[in-house]
């Protein structure tokens, strides 16, 4: 029967679909993993944005894992609140996005503080490290990214917004 | 102006027009329901029908980012509206989920604001409808997140993290383009004409509001109203535009009754749905 803590660490084997250099555990998404008397697992969730497109496939890695080793039966539950901020995202898991290319978050705003037309901090390029970087839109290839532009190595690169 | 004149519903001629809406005899001041779920489906029909509005625009955006941003917006309101209308059909117990309600309900049962189901125009009118919904957006959310409506508070938390992103894109837009060319200055102003009127079904307050403040849900227009005229006027500065009057203000789409362009919408939305029921992709 899977331990409280084996369970924990399959769970942290299943890469995030769209971000695959890091975890669905290091994302910050699983908020619980309890293994019951008898062995069933249930794995607590909550998503990046409300219309999340990969919350069903990480819903079946998640309990495909668990089935692999050996889990009887798995329950997924998701839950809303507290909202998913990128705040949850700890070091290890925002250098290795660096040196995939992708541009770690910065600290997440206050809730309800609402600033328009606000000042960027620019974004250091993850390529080459150089803060003359431009946003090119808030919005990029998946919710979670924007995408910028390095003046000094001309490489485009994704940033994981702030969230 | 004198509030006859400034205030007028639409007509049930409007609904029947529209294709794929069935006509209602003697409509005006239909039964509501249950007014939990009428709050809720008004939340979550306003984010169905923007979302997919916006979702009009994928791969016909004026440059590739802008494209992206649009499906990215798009994605987040579809999102939010299947967890509002999950939560309605749950609050209703008749055992439709948020798939039956967003694609077999009929043009006279949604009831999203006039504003949303507008046609998507130019860029500049997408922009302009967007930043008069976003600016509403983000007061409505932080009202309910701090209500006492544990899951419509869940719901807002997170959704108004979204819709601050929005907004912000949105207000950019509409200074960018106002305070633009010549061409894209005189496009929004005209866009900001046209629309206006559509914004003050957003302040109007009915008995649905009335009851659902007992659940804890404390939509108050009038404590919005100042903070959503604070957002508008200062971009509107910003952008050199021109606040229109307070005139021939429009509202039905509360009580079902909507102009033309929702019925050709939902046709689109849900012939999949309806001509393959069940099926599943
Ligand atoms: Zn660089």
């Amino acid at each position: 029967m899977l331990t409280q803590d084996d369970a924990l660490r399959i769970v942290g084997t299943v890469p995030d679909p769209e971000v695959p250099v890091i975890s669905v555990v290091e994302l910050g998404i699983v908020r619980d993993v309890t293994v019951a008397p008898d062995g069933g697992v249930a794995v607590t969730i909550t998503p990046t944005y409300s219309g999340c497109p990969a919350m069903r496939e990480i819903e079946r890695d998640i309990t495909a894992a668990l089935t692999a080793a050996g889990a009887p039966r798995v329950e997924l539950r998701t839950v809303l609140a507290p909202a998913w901020t990128t705040d949850w995202i700890g070091p290890e898991a925002r250098e290795k996005l660096r040196r995939y290319g992708i541009a770690p978050p910065g600290k997440a705003e206050p809730a309800g503080l609402i600033t328009l037309m606000r000042a960027r901090t620019p974004v250091p390029c993850p390529w080459c490290g150089s803060r003359d970087t431009e946003l090119r839109s808030e919005f990029g290839s998946t919710a979670c990214k924007a995408i910028h532009v390095c003046r000094s190595c001309r490489q485009p690169f994704d940033e994981f917004k702030a969230f | 102006m004198s509030a006859a004149h400034g205030d007028e519903e639409l007509g049930i001629a409007a609904g029947e027009a529209s294709a794929g809406t069935r006509p209602v005899a003697g409509a005006r001041g239909p039964d509501l329901g249950d007014p939990l779920v009428e709050c809720l489906l008004r939340l979550g029909d306003d984010r169905l029908i923007l979302g997919h509005r916006l979702s009009e625009w994928c791969g016909h955006g004026p440059i590739l980012e802008e494209d992206i941003a649009l499906s990215n917006l798009a994605l987040d309101l579809i999102g939010q509206a299947a967890s509002l209308l999950r939560l309605a059909g749950e609050v209703e117990g008749r055992g439709r989920d948020e798939d039956a309600l967003a694609y077999f309900r009929d043009g006279v049962q949604f009831r999203n604001c006039l504003l949303v189901e507008q046609p998507n125009g130019d860029f500049g009118v997408t922009m302009v409808r967007q930043f008069l919904f976003d600016a509403h957006s983000v007061l409505v959310w932080e009202a309910l997140a701090a209500g006492g409506h544990p899951g419509l508070a869940a719901v807002a938390g997170k959704a108004l993290k979204e819709d601050k992103y929005h907004l912000r894109h949105s207000s950019e837009w509409v200074v960018r383009l106002g305070d633009g060319t010549a061409e894209s200055h005189a496009r929004v102003q005209r866009a900001l004409d046209d629309l206006w009127r559509f914004t003050g079904e957003l302040f109007r307050r009915d008995a649905v509001d009335e009851a659902v403040a007992a659940h804890g849900i404390a939509l108050d227009a009038a404590a919005i109203r100042p903070r959503w005229d604070a957002i508008v006027d200062d971009v509107l500065a910003r952008a050199t535009l021109v606040r229109p009057a307070d005139a021939g203000m429009r509202h039905g789409g509360r009580t079902g009754r909507h102009t033309e362009h929702l019925g050709h919408l939902l046709a689109t939305m849900q012939i999949v749905a309806r001509s393959h029921p069940g099926a599943a992709w």
